[in-house]
């Protein structure tokens, strides 16, 4: 029998790997896995690189895990945000390294990582410092440059309903990030608001295909982070 | 510079008003963070437009009363939004499909600086302890069909913003087709800046030394 379900967090992140590259979905905090992130902070894997739209806020999540000096890399698009200290300070000081990247830029990378495209034209950032030292090519007169796609060792993604198959739906704007992520790493970890039963989720309105998912933990009520961040919050508590 | 601003050109509310009134009825829309967001805000009598935002919705709607706010439902400036009935949801692959594949017909932006042919700059000054950011405005400029830019005419402390070159590094070459000022609505064409019209109060001379670049009439 499949059952892509664990028992906790810890079990969820337990493989995760000192140098592995994780993709973490959200855009700001709509989508930000908080509780699979403090449990990798608990777990202890080190010098990661992390991909994610932005850079966290506040003292939680994905800035917990940046100021617990765990990240040795950011590639992202938006590294400030409203609330957002941490990653600032340490890229200031030399201490962390980022890969700024064009959002649709991210995305595809991402999209093209997980459907076994190694690299892509695109025509933002041409003429730009971001295009700097890449390939640059002329299609019917019209300038794009090369892009490589991204794989992930884990991706870290929150979802709305999820089966045991790994079937999963999205909440609002939080799906944002999620379904290419789930497609684009080795082992997906998703924290799911509520665990139904197999077939309670309508194939039609089924999100990410069960295929991109292995391990689904419920998380039935996961935090807000705007609303740590306002309590002033920092993880580990 | 001492200069009087007082009731030389147009509010930002009228500003905003005057790019709404070159979106026509039926249009895509994607509106960048911050004065461009007002634009939804004077649509005029009659004309539906979508909006698209890159985070993942289209149709998105007005901000949602005090209270009902759902953190997960959100704009690209990470603020509250609502949906319109007929909205739907999507992720980011699929929402830049839509922007550079050229399916969103208008996107109005900001600007740090732009220049006589067009380029745009509005990500960053390019200064060393700068932290760079640039979001999906480079995807935007090189998909979106029309790329209106709403901004005021002079920096803050008075520097011309419509230059010959941009000193800053752009965010995408000869990208902007109109530039929606607070003293005037200047127009890129193949042969320089046209001023389409002035703001109140604005003659052409004053606009012209406000201005780095040589700006027709």
């Amino acid at each position: 029998m499949i059952n892509k379900t664990v028992q906790s967090l810890a079990e969820a992140v337990q493989n995760i790997h000192d140098g592995a590259t994780i993709m973490i979905s959200g855009f700001g905090e709509a989508g930000s896995p908080i509780e699979l992130i403090h449990a990798l902070i608990d777990q202890g894997a080190k010098d990661l690189t992390v991909v994610s739209n932005n850079t966290g806020s506040g003292n939680v999540g994905l800035a917990a895990l940046i100021e617990q000096r765990r990240v040795k890399k950011m590639i992202c698009s938006f590294p400030r945000t409203a609330n957002s200290t941490v990653f600032p300070e340490l890229y200031n000081a030399g201490e962390i390294e980022l890969e700024l990247v064009p959002q649709g830029t991210l995305a595809e990378r991402i999209r093209a990582g997980g459907a076994g495209i190694p690299a892509f034209y695109t025509p933002a950032s041409v003429n730009t410092p971001l295009a700097k030292g890449k390939e640059c090519r002329v299609f019917d007169g019209i300038e794009y440059v090369l892009e490589k796609g991204i794989k992930a060792d884990f991706s870290l993604v929150k979802c709305e309903l999820a089966d045991r198959y790994g079937n999963l739906t999205y909440h609002a704007t939080a799906r944002n990030f999620g379904p290419i992520m789930c497609t684009a790493a080795k082992t997906s970890i998703v924290q799911a608001r509520k665990i139904v039963e197999a077939g309670a989720i309508d194939p039609e309105i089924v999100v990410t295909p069960g295929i991109f998912v292995n391990h689904i933990i419920e998380v039935s009520k996961p935090a807000n982070e705007s609303e740590l961040v306002s309590q002033k919050l920092t993880y580990p508590w | 510079m001492v200069e009087k601003q007082i009731n030389i050109g147009w509010s930002k509310t009228e500003m905003a008003q005057n790019v709404a009134m070159d979106i026509p009825d039926g249009s895509y829309v994607n509106l960048g963070i911050g004065m461009p967001e007002m634009v939804a805000d004077f649509v005029p009598e009659g004309r539906e437009l979508i909006y698209q935002t890159e985070n993942g919705l289209l149709g998105m709607g007005a901000v949602p009363m005090a209270g009902q706010e759902d953190p997960e439902l959100i704009n690209a400036g990470k603020k509250p939004v609502t949906t319109i009935p007929g909205a739907c949801f999507f992720h980011h692959a699929d929402s830049f499909t839509m922007i550079r594949g050229g399916h969103i017909d208008v996107c109005v932006l900001g600007a740090m600086q732009i220049s006589k042919n067009g380029d745009l700059a509005n990500w960053s000054t390019g200064a060393a302890n700068a932290i760079p950011a640039v979001g999906g405005a480079m995807d935007l400029v090189a998909g979106v069909k029309r790329i209106l830019v709403i901004t005021q005419h002079n920096t803050k402390d008075g520097k011309a913003k419509i230059l010959n070159q941009c000193s800053y590094p752009l965010t995408g070459k000869g990208v902007v087709e109109s530039i929606y000022t607070n003293l005037a609505i200047i127009d890129v064409k193949d042969e320089g800046l046209y001023v389409r019209k002035l703001g109140p109060n604005v003659d052409f001379e004053y606009l012209q030394k406000h201005t780095e670049a040589k700006l027709y009439q």
